[in-house]
This record gives structure tokens, sequence and C-alpha cells, in this order.
């Protein structure tokens, strides 16, 4: 089967597993950073990082960005990479707030451990999808014999034509003529 | 007996069941020689579609022999008959049914007024398709029992391979009608999106219908093939804008029909509307994806008809009403009507003018089912119809 291996997957197909992945982890980006951008002082407070909160509101700017990079490209390969980064970041400053004596490195140490986990599933998704191929599959099956009429096109194109269309399917009269062949038409005066 | 049984999302299994017995003098059983999956079943087994309980059995395109009929139905079916099993169930006698309108047929969804509270009335009762229609067993099984026997059935001749005659039972008549919908002039362009099965079907009934043009948009390369080879100038909308193609096509007026052969999980990757759907389903606030609507509200030509047979299940967003009703779009829409079509697409078969078989790209036992399932809906192995032989 070809879409079973990685390198002879397409990617951004929204139908392989990798690529439902990808957009999870869009979605997930999207929803932390509404809450980065929505609830920064309580972020700040629960990790003991005080006047930080313009930091995490605009890490949550980086979040939504990344987020719609995802689910709105057609190869979401560079945008899972730049989750990647943002992880990395993210892991950089809480690492920050383990030092001194902050009284909340309990819940610092949590999000670190959250975060990590995110990164390995970014990690893994991004390199999957690096591995899958992005150019166009030729069809693994060959129907161009498919076509479905035994006597050929020729004969069957129109064949049905002697079908009356019943009276509730049909165009409204006044909408027929549009889509009649027209007489040539006068070019357009100049306005 | 063995049958396809749904569990929950993506989980179908071949389960050991009781038999089906007469339950309604109009009753008949038929052991079913051939069934199908169709592309709807997919809005189940990824359970997009609502009303489906653990234990249902799954299918709507099946034949097979008649093996017990009721009292009721003895005048017009008779046992050894060889029948194709229309996915719509009909009584033959309401106003819908006398006016041809078999998928709005009043009285044969036993739970009519649940369907009643979701669509404002009631619609026929559905073979393997959700509560919503009846919760009726479906057919991807050794034994079929069909209600309302004596209406609900074709029979067809054996001089024709069950290959040939067993989409009458929905694809087929669907693809027709869809067709229909559009009331094609010779002088028309038809844009069809989606290229499965009923896409295919969509193709040869527009081609038969004597279309000037016919455009298939999909991304899927055997698809695309298929589409080719049945007379359609084909788009990937992978590889290049579909509006600009179809402008391109019509010296920049717009295909006069539209059909939308795909329904509520488009997949449109790159479009900022298909993320907003994306979105929007994932936190429940949206049911379907619409983004083949909006396509084709947009690109097509002034006073055209848009003929949607794609399933819809509930409620879409952003749809561009505007352009619709200042374009004086025509929007046709609806489930099939099977038994409306099929005297005429039978004969059209018999006549050699087309052999609906073309379509079948896999056959296998009922055992293989819940894998074939999977296959089919993950486009794998250029899986593009399977049927299935209990």
């Amino acid at each position: 089967m070809r879409y079973e291996t990685e390198r002879t997957r397409r990617r951004g197909h929204a139908d392989t597993a990798t690529d439902t992945l990808a957009r999870g982890l869009g979605i997930f980006s999207i929803a932390l950073g509404i809450a980065e951008i929505a609830a920064p002082r309580a972020l700040a407070r629960a990790l003991g990082m005080k006047g930080q909160e313009g930091l995490i509101a605009g890490y949550g700017v980086r979040e939504i960005a990344t987020g719609i990079g995802i689910l709105a490209s057609k190869d979401p390969t560079p945008w899972i990479w730049g989750r990647v980064a943002g992880d990395g970041l993210d892991l950089a400053t809480l690492a920050t707030a383990l030092e001194g004596r902050n009284p909340k490195k309990g819940n610092v140490g949590i999000a670190i451990a959250a975060v990590a986990g995110v990164t390995a599933l970014d990690v893994y998704c991004a390199q999957t999808l690096s591995r899958e191929t992005a150019y166009p599959l030729p069809p693994m099956q060959d129907y161009s014999d498919r076509t479905g009429y035994p006597g050929g096109i020729e004969q069957s194109h129109g064949a049905a034509q002697d079908f009356e269309v019943p009276r509730d399917f049909r165009t409204p009269e006044a909408m027929r003529p549009y889509t009649q062949p027209q007489v040539p038409q006068r070019p357009m005066p100049s306005m | 007996m063995k049958a396809l049984v749904w569990h929950g999302t993506t989980d179908i299994r071949c389960d050991s069941v009781p038999d089906p017995q007469i339950e309604h003098p109009r009753d008949a059983i038929i052991k079913v020689t051939s069934c199908a999956i169709c592309g709807s079943d997919l809005h189940l087994y990824d359970h997009f579609m609502p009303g489906m309980k653990s234990g249902d059995i799954m299918g709507h395109e099946s034949m097979g022999e008649v093996v017990e009929v009721g009292a009721e139905s003895k005048g017009k079916l008779k046992v050894g008959d060889r029948v194709v099993i229309p996915f719509t169930i009909i009584c033959g006698e309401c106003d819908q049914c006398k006016r041809g309108n078999f998928s709005v047929c009043e009285r044969t969804n036993r739970n009519g007024h649940i369907a009643a509270k979701a669509f404002g009335h009631t619609t026929a009762g559905l073979f393997g398709y959700t509560h919503l229609t009846g919760g009726y067993p479906g057919g991807q099984a050794e034994y079929l029992r069909v209600p309302f026997a004596d209406a609900t059935h074709i029979k067809v001749p054996s001089t024709l391979s069950d290959e040939q005659l067993l989409f009458l039972s929905d694809i087929f008549p669907t693809g027709w009608q869809a067709a229909v919908q559009c009331d094609i002039e010779p002088t028309d362009t038809v844009a069809i999106w989606g290229a499965g099965p009923v896409g295919q079907m969509a193709i040869r009934s527009a081609i038969l219908l004597g279309a000037k043009q016919v455009i298939a948009i999909d991304r899927v390369p055997e698809r695309l093939d298929m589409a080719k080879a049945g007379g359609a100038i084909t788009i990937n909308f992978d590889e290049e804008s579909v509006i600009e193609r179809l402008n391109e096509l019509t010296n920049g007026k717009g295909p006069e029909k539209c059909i939308d052969a795909v329904g509520m999980e488009a997949h449109a990757a790159g479009t900022v509307d298909a993320m907003y759907d994306r979105v929007k389903q994932a936190t429940m606030m949206e049911t379907d994806r619409p983004h083949v609507l909006r396509e084709m509200a947009y690109v097509c030509r002034p006073a055209g008809t848009l003929s949607v047979p794609g399933v819809y299940g509930g409620l879409l967003d952003k749809i561009p009403f505007g352009a619709i009703m200042n374009k004086g779009l025509t929007i046709r829409t609806g489930q099939t009507h099977v038994n409306r079509w099929t005297d005429d697409l039978l004969r059209r078969i018999e006549e050699g003018q087309i052999d609906p078989s073309f379509v079948i790209t896999h056959t296998v036992g009922l055992e293989e089912g819940p894998d074939m399932y999977k296959i089919f809906r993950d486009k794998q192995d250029g899986c593009i119809k399977v049927v299935l032989k209990p």
C-alpha cells in the first residue's frame, strides 16, 4: 500500500495520522496562546515569575501565530519545526525560574515536564513529516481503462439525451435562456 | 449470521449476530450476495453523523435473493427473486412517495419524531444509517430484513452480474440524480467536486446527459485517473487553484452547473476557511466542513445551479448566501429518490450505455470488511470502491 510508509506518504494530506497529529498540535498551540494572552498574570503568579507577564503574553502571540501557520498551510512541516524552536525557548525561560528562592519551584518543575512531553511530540511529528514526500504521487493503480462505457465514450456521450428531466428538477424557465447558446453580443458601449 | 457491526468511532467489527426475522407482513428477508461500503458510511465510521448506537449493523448498498416473504408482500415478491435493495426504505403510498420524492417518504422512518426535531420534518427510513433514520439494521451482512419490501426493492434480471447491478442501490442513481438536478444543456460545463464513487457516477451521468465539458476536482491520483477515463478534465486541488482553473476552462464565466459530491468532510489544506472549519469542528462549534459549498457558490456562473448529493448532517457556518442570492443560483439537494430513476438506469445498463462495475477496485469477504473501512477512508492501495461478498 503506497501510503503506508513515511517516505511514500504525501505530506500535507489531512488523511494521514501524522497530519492529524500536526493539526492537533496546531489547535493546541492556538488554545495555549489564548490562555497565555488572556491570563498572563495568573500564569506568572503560579510559576513565581512576577514581572514576566509581558513575556508570557508575547509567547502567547507566538503560539497563536504558529498554530495558524500549521492549520492554514498546505505543508505544516516548517511550522512544526517552529514549534520545536518555541519549545526550546519555553524550556529555557522556565529554567530561569528554577534559580534563586522561587517558592513555586514545584509548579515550574511540573510545567517543564509538560513542555518536555509536548516537545517530544513536536519533534516526532516534525521528523516524521520531514521524511514524507512533499511532491505529487503518480497513481499507484492504473485506472486509465476504467471508462465505464462498454461501447466507448463517443457512443455514450449524449446517449441519455432522450431522458426527460422531471418538471420539479428543471431549471426555472426565467433562468433557462442564460444557459442556451447565445447570439453574438454587440460590444458593451463605453461609459 | 455474520455482519459488520458499529461499536464506536473507527471501531467496526465482523460479529456473529442473530438472523433477521419477518417482523411485519410487508417484510421480506434477502440472502445478501453482494454489498458495498459507501462513502457516506465513512461519516459513521468517523462518527461525524450523530445517532449511532453500539451494535448497529452497517450498510445500505445491498443485493441478493429473496428467501422469505411476509404475507402482504407476496403479490410483489416471491422466494427466489433477485433484487437490489435501494438505500431508502419507501412505503410507496404516502404523498411524497406518490410524487416520486421517495427519500422523504413520510411513513418508513420509525424514529420520525427524532428526525422531525432535527430537520423540522421526518425523512425516509434508511438501512444502517443512524437512529435518526429509523435505526434499521444494514445490509453488510449475510441476511437483511427489508421493511416495506413490496415497495422497497428493484427486481433485476439474471443476465447481468451483481457487479453491474449492485450500484443501482445508491451510488449510480445518486450520481445520476446529481446530474439530473443540473438539468444539463448541451452547451453546459459541469464541475464536479469529489471524484469518489458518487463523483465518478456523476461524471458518467453528465456525459450520458450530453454535457459539453465535465471537470472533476480531487487530489487522489487514482481517482483523478479514473475521472479522466470517464471523460472529465481533471483539477488536482493540491497542485492548482480550483477557481483560477475553472475560470480558465470557461473563458472566465465559470461553470454553469456545479456538483458537490464531497459533503461534510471536505479536505482543503491551505485555505483560510478550511482552517476555520477545522478549529470550529474540533471545538464542537460546527458539525460540517462546507468548503466545497463555499467554493461552488463563488465560482458558479450567475444563474447557474448548485447540485448537492454530498451528505451534510447539521449546522454549517459562513455560507456565502450573498453570492448565492445576488448571482441567482439555484440549489438542488437531497438524499436520492432511488426508485424514481432505477427503471431507466437498468435499461441503460442493459443497452450498454454504461457499466457501473468500472468503479470497483476491491472485492473481499465480509470478514475483511473492518480493514477495508480503514483502507477506503485513508485512500490506501488505490481504493475507490469496495464490494463485500458475504
